[in-house]
């Protein structure tokens, strides 16, 4: 699914990297606010969904090679991670939707995570 | 080639420098991608542990023709129970850690599951020094 499409389904507000929302594929998605677990299970093109504002979701994601950040709740990262997120590629969006509504939205429209969450 | 790094104690805005600043490094070196992450990832989680649980330190990466060894050593508290720490969930980190999306008790067997070799030596009181290698082969330098 489309970055765009899922900023749709979420009706999320894009933060950064806009110019990427077409051509940004995603695969797969990982709901956690525990960015050692994001490090121990994530493969690749995952958009990570997650309650936590602080730079090392943005570290998380570029050591990651995650592309795509969605917080929830309404949550608006920093300037500083808004910087950090632009000089790596990195797409912010904010939604207001739970973190459990909207793991539920992006799987009922198709995204079900079958390799994202899965014990090496 | 030496690179060192300063960890500066519970630094959330720049623990995860060295980690990070070593994955573009070693992109421009045309490493495997594969073996980039295994060691981003692993040097990313020690780097915080010496941040979070090791009152600072630092990180000394060597890329050498076979390998690349890295060393971070604290003066921190130390690991009373090394086998202990190294289970999967087990974290002395402290509540306001967790609220910051660390302590999940996965650093150490993730280290583990990322460098070919892992060397702990730790004593209470005495800080602690993470030895993690990862095996290159001939010709990926």
């Amino acid at each position: 699914m489309r970055a765009s499409a899922i900023a749709h389904v979420l009706n999320a507000e894009v933060i950064t990297c806009q110019e990427l929302a077409d051509d940004l594929e995603i695969i797969t998605a990982c709901g956690s606010d525990m960015m050692s677990d994001v490090i121990a299970f994530v493969k690749d093109r995952v958009a990570l969904l997650t309650g936590l504002t602080n730079p090392q979701v943005i570290r998380t994601a570029e050591l990651m090679d995650i592309r795509l950040i969605i917080f929830v709740r309404g949550k608006k990262p920093s300037s500083e991670m808004i910087q950090m997120a632009k000089e790596q590629s990195i797409m912010l969006m904010s939604t207001q939707d739970s973190m459990f509504i909207a793991c539920g939205k992006l799987y009922q429209a198709g995204i079900m995570g079958d390799i994202a969450y899965q014990a090496r | 080639m030496l690179i060192e790094y300063i960890i500066p104690r519970m630094d959330f805005s720049a623990a995860g420098k060295a980690s990070t600043d070593m994955k573009r490094r070693l992109t421009q070196l045309g490493l495997p991608v594969a073996l980039i992450k295994r060691i981003a990832i692993a040097m990313y989680e020690a780097e915080m542990n010496v941040a979070i649980h090791g009152d600072g330190g630092k990180a000394e990466v060597e890329i050498l023709e076979d390998c690349i060894s890295t060393r971070f050593t604290d003066k921190g508290p130390g690991i009373a129970d090394i086998e202990l720490a190294m289970q999967e969930g087990f974290s002395t980190a402290s509540e306001e850690i967790r609220n910051m999306g660390f302590g999940a008790g996965m650093g150490l067997p993730n280290m583990k599951r990322n460098a070919d070799e892992l060397i702990i030596q730790s004593e209470p009181g005495r800080g602690t020094t993470v030895i993690m290698r990862f095996k290159l082969q001939t010709g990926e330098l």
